[in-house]
């Protein structure tokens, strides 16, 4: 008798377990649609795929007390993401990437364009997304995938471009920046103000690029400009000729002992510069700043030729709709709001409104980051700690003249196939 | 294998349910192959889920077409192709391709061989110096300690000890002996080999250990009196029975070694390539066919270094 029991309860639980699993599996996957009662029971959670970048504790928290809305975070790098929406286009809700992914991950049919039309703010976007110029009227450098190109869809579930406006966006900017060259200007003890710098036989062995081949052969097209060797039509697309020329330059000086390292996470960059290792290298502007938080001296180094930017921004996966749908928009919405805005402009980003991230910062920090003006009072960190003191100004200066400094944007070329070839022989070199 | 069965057979009545029931009017047993099937059974779905199936699917992938976001599911060699671009038209030069499994390769052997004898020497020192099997034991857990922390940790330690401003460097500084910082000490295949070496070691000193430990100490005292030196007793006696245990530990290090892309990433700064960093690379652009192709490629390699190494000894026969 006892074993009986015993046998039909196991079976009982098995089954049980395997059912739940399945019903979690089915529900996970967004095979089970149509539940309204359930679902709108049920915590408003978000699945949020995307790099490190605008993932902050505290933006999560402020965003639960306002919205009501739970922030799961999936961190990964900026591969790391793209490779995961093509492979499992079903395990986020939210996504967060750069401009220059879309050439990839549009044409794959994984992601939903969103409606201008429910973005509160969507007409105070900064005309840096829109028109390609500053507030201020100042034209940005066009070359690569800048995000003006890429935007907008021509219709609903389109895989195409639009060349004009219309009402659906591929991703709503939310961050950006305008990258430049890393500099250690206790060791080098002179001024620096050209990207062929990067290349001078004087930093032998003490040069850095990132390899990340979409960015990094960008920074080289940079160098290669700087150099006079080359006028490119487009640095962000290049054609065979071209990646050949740009790889021949870098591997040259990669064999005469020119780089010291390559890096491809923030922190081998900090890590890198902190310890002396390298003093010039391209690099992040916050990953400058935690350089400079350690009490070394660092400069994120404005150079003649302009600056590369790179943007990013949030779109929705395809499998998201009804009620999970309408909390994406609520919390894109409560992103542009202000409040995350202020929070990244405090790490020195640029937040895509200005004016709702004005609203949430202090006059003197408002001046220091965006019009490159002294600090009236000492700078902090989000996190409260203190970033620079009273007096000092903004490396390369205002809004209007970094994003205005712009000369080309982060890109995949139509070429990327041989470009990544050819950077990995660069790096076996 | 025969030991076990006769051993199996003998407890056999008592062990495999439904044989050796009392209750059963006719006792059935069942057949020691089944038996035998029985036992490998689950490490045989286990190996097959997650390892043949597997990699089955890379070399089917390594096959297929792609482009910047898909996966083509259509027969090419583009994968294999595009790997080898250029290389015949390059020759007598070796393409970078070429030169990169050649390098992975040099770095395999380098690590190897320096693991291979400070491996040897330290299971010989437990083996035959060590004469208490409590101080035997206690060494041995020594040589875990490094294994405490991860792979990650100790890969990294070496970095702020090798660096420009490093302590090796500052300290040379100190005493004199250079005037400017060594640089081949970091991000250089010094650093790399250096790093394996530190990392595997242990995976050298536990199979030859376990080989040792199974010498018959009479075969050594006969080697002795027979008027053996010391070195004839080495090379005619121990290597010989332990070299089991030596391939072994040979095969733990080279796969793992032709594999890595971490370390040499790390220890290299990114400058050194191997195999496995091309692998990662493609995949980062999602071209997971070629990615798989480079993957089958690699495979072969190793393989084809393991079965030299077993040609060498039969292992199977040796255990």
């Amino acid at each position: 008798m006892t074993e009986t029991t015993k046998k039909t309860g196991v079976s009982r639980r098995t089954l049980l377990k395997s059912t739940a699993g399945l019903a979690g599996l089915a529900a996970g996957s967004g095979a089970i649609t149509g539940f309204p009662y359930v679902m709108s029971a049920e915590p408003k959670v978000l699945r949020y795929l995307g790099t490190a970048v605008n993932e902050g504790d505290d933006i999560s928290k402020q965003c639960l007390k306002d919205t009501g809305i739970k922030i799961e975070y999936i961190t990964a790098t900026t591969d790391d993401v793209t490779k995961r929406v093509m492979t499992q286009p079903n395990s986020f809700d939210v996504l967060d990437i750069e401009y220059f992914s879309l050439k990839k991950i549009v044409p794959s049919g994984n992601i939903l364009a969103l409606d201008a039309k429910k973005i509160k703010e969507f007409d105070n976007i900064t005309p840096v997304f829109t028109k390609g110029e500053t507030p201020g009227g100042k034209k940005i450098g066009g070359q690569g995938t800048a995000p003006w190109k890429v935007l907008y869809l021509e219709g609903k579930d389109s895989k195409k471009f639009a060349t004009s406006a219309t009402e659906f966006v591929t991703l709503i900017p939310t961050v950006y920046n305008a990258d430049t060259l890393g500099i250690r200007p206790d060791i080098i003890k002179r001024p620096i103000s050209s990207w062929a710098e990067l290349l001078n036989p004087e930093f032998k062995g003490k040069a850095s690029i990132l390899n990340i081949p979409s960015i990094g052969i960008m920074d080289a097209a940079m160098v290669v400009e700087a150099t006079g060797k080359y006028k490119y039509a487009d640095k962000g697309n290049m054609t065979k000729e071209e990646i050949d020329l740009t790889m021949k330059v870098m591997t040259e000086a990669k064999k005469a002992g020119q780089f010291r390292a390559f890096w491809k996470d923030f922190n081998e960059s900090v890590n890198l510069m902190a310890s002396g290792e390298t003093v010039i290298q391209s690099m992040w502007s916050p990953a400058v700043t935690k350089v400079r938080s350690m009490g070394i001296a660092c400069t994120f180094q404005p150079l003649k030729e302009g600056y590369r930017s790179w943007a990013s921004g949030f779109c929705v996966s395809k499998g998201v709709s009804g009620p999970k749908l309408d909390w994406a928009y609520e919390f894109v919405n409560w992103f542009l709001s202000g409040y995350a805005g202020a929070y990244l402009n405090r790490q020195g980003y640029y937040s895509a409104v200005l004016s709702t991230a004005k609203a949430n910062m202090e006059p003197y920090e408002w001046a220091y980051w965006m019009e490159g003006k002294p600090a009236e009072k000492d700078i902090k960190a989000p996190d409260g700690s203190l970033l620079e003191k009273a007096g000092s100004v903004r490396d390369g200066g205002s809004y209007e003249d970094r994003m205005g400094g712009v000369a080309c944007w982060n890109a995949v070329m139509d070429e990327n196939d041989y470009m990544v070839r050819k950077w990995n022989e660069f790096i076996a070199a | 294998m025969d030991t076990s069965e006769d051993i199996l057979q003998q407890a056999a009545p008592g062990l495999i349910p439904g044989s050796g029931t009392a209750r059963a009017a006719k006792p059935t047993r069942l057949s020691p192959s089944f038996i035998s099937w029985l036992q490998a059974g689950p490490m045989m779905l286990v190996f097959l889920a997650f390892f043949l199936i597997p990699l089955v699917f890379v070399v089917i992938v390594s096959f297929w077409d792609y482009n910047e976001y898909q996966l083509l599911p259509a027969f090419s060699g583009r994968g294999y192709t595009d790997t080898f671009e250029g290389c015949i038209a390059q020759l007598p030069d070796l393409c970078t391709i070429a030169k990169t499994y050649l390098k992975t390769l040099k770095l395999c052997f380098l690590v190897w061989a320096i693991t291979l004898f400070i491996g040897f020497w330290v299971a010989y020192f437990l083996a035959f110096h060590v004469k208490s099997k409590t101080w035997q034991m206690g060494l041995s857990l020594l040589c875990t300690i490094p294994f405490w922390t991860s792979n990650v940790i100790r890969m990294i330690a070496w970095i702020p000890l090798l660096g420009r401003n490093g302590l090796v460097n500052s300290g040379l500084m100190k005493t004199g002996l250079i005037n400017q910082p060594v640089e081949w000490l970091l991000f250089s295949e010094f650093s790399v080999v250096l790093a394996l070496v530190h990392l595997f070691t242990f995976f050298m000193v536990v199979p030859i250990f376990n080989s040792m430990i199974r010498i018959d100490k009479s075969l050594i005292e006969a080697a002795y009196d027979a008027g053996a030196t010391g070195f004839q007793t080495l090379t005619n006696v121990i290597i010989p029975l332990a070299k089991p245990g030596i391939v072994i530990g040979s095969i733990f290090v080279i796969t793992i070694v032709m594999g890595d892309f971490i370390t040499i990433g790390v220890m290299g700064g990114q400058q050194i390539a191997a195999a496995g960093k091309i692998i990662e690379t493609r995949v980062n652009a999602l071209q997971f066919p070629a990615a798989a192709a480079n993957a089958v490629i690699l495979l072969v390699i190793t393989f084809l270094i393991i079965t030299m190494m077993s040609r060498i000894v039969d292992i199977k026969k040796e255990l």
